[in-house]
């Protein structure tokens, strides 16, 4: 895969806040389904899956607002910033949709984002690898979590095989970004700070083949995608609406004013 | 869409050496996920280290109309009870 990018500012920053608004905005995907959920079996667990990603999240935004070095919080950062200023996925920021579509985002995110942490453990900056390291264990739940939820919906009804299958066929176009390595993640990547992600896409398409072949269910075919935007700061329109909901209480009663939540 | 789900008994084990207890149940479509279900509503507050979950349907209860003759009998015969025995501090929970 090319590299694309040459410069970032401040790159060291611009890769932990990644992680986090991953984190960030799927954590606040997950929570929309609180109180919606199928069963409530399943709305409890979408509040705790919502609730270790937010987790994650907050610890990152920390790490990101001392890299970066301008005084912010992570409050400042979560709330304050807008859509182009996010660095997630744009795989993260699609909506539930239905439980299959949200089912499979979570079953191609989660087996990335083990990947992900699990080489950053090692990761030569210290606070970033402790927080990985606590992180693992809980996306180590998530992707069985996905994984059980895909077989069961895969080998289910006819419905619930049409739900899951559809899920990622819609989502796969997001797939490619995952993997993308950009020039200045591979130079941290060399430093022994970040992973290059182009190197994770071997390990994390096995598994994801693995687990669909067990459900009868077809790896999506085709290529189509974009690359590099999120660092230029594109998103899908999606963004900004869930961001929306994500922000309005900081943005409407500032703390900065006095306003105590 | 959880009609024909069954339903499973979840039973915890707060720590080594203690016995399973029962908290609660859920309902699941086989006992995998049933086990998934129980660790995300039972141990959210470390609540345990160990989960059993049983299928509901497979508990054989005894009948309440039969409680006179299964547990009456025992009613008047304290001999039963060790509690004329002071027990050492040392000894634990027994």
């Amino acid at each position: 895969m090319g590299c694309i990018y040459q410069t970032e500012e401040n790159p060291h920053f611009q890769y932990v806040l990644g992680l986090a608004d991953d984190a960030l905005i799927l954590g606040q995907r997950w929570g929309e389904w609180l109180s919606k959920g199928p069963t409530l079996e399943l709305d409890i667990a979408a509040s705790n899956l919502a609730l270790d990603l937010i987790g994650q999240a907050n610890l990152l935004l920390e790490h990101a607002a001392e890299l970066e070095g301008k005084g912010h919080t992570a409050d400042d950062l979560a709330y304050l910033r807008d859509a182009h200023d996010f660095r997630n996925h744009w795989l993260v920021e699609q909506p539930n949709d239905d439980w299959g579509v949200t089912t499979a985002r979570m079953l191609v995110f989660s087996l990335y984002q083990y990947c992900r942490y699990e080489a950053l453990v090692k990761s030569s900056d210290a606070h970033l690898a402790d927080i990985v390291a606590k992180a693992l264990k809980e996306v180590s739940y998530h992707r069985r979590f996905a994984a059980e939820w895909t077989i069961r919906l895969g080998q289910g009804t006819e419905e619930s095989n049409q739900r899951i299958q559809r899920g990622f066929d819609m989502l796969w176009r997001f797939v490619p970004e995952l993997f993308e390595t950009v020039c200045w993640e591979q130079t941290l990547a060399d430093d022994g700070i970040a992973v290059a992600s182009g190197t994770l896409q071997d390990a994390w398409e096995a598994e994801v083949t693995l687990i669909l072949t067990q459900a009868n269910l077809s790896v999506p075919k085709g290529d189509a995608h974009q690359f590099g935007s999120r660092h230029d700061g594109h998103h899908t329109e999606h963004l900004g609406t869930l961001l929306c909901e994500l922000q309005f209480l900081q943005r409407s009663y500032p703390t900065a004013s006095g306003a105590v939540w | 869409m959880a009609d024909d789900w069954d339903l499973y008994e979840v039973f915890i084990r707060s720590k080594r050496g203690s016995s399973h207890k029962h908290v609660g149940s859920v309902h699941a479509v086989d006992s995998r996920l049933a086990l998934e279900s129980a660790r995300d509503l039972y141990t959210r507050r470390s609540e345990g280290e160990s989960l059993w979950v049983v299928a509901a349907k497979d508990i054989l209860a005894s009948d309440p109309l039969e409680g006179d003759a299964l547990f009456g009998p025992a009613a008047d015969k304290i001999y039963r009870h060790p509690t004329f025995y002071e027990i050492p501090d040392e000894v634990g929970k027994m």
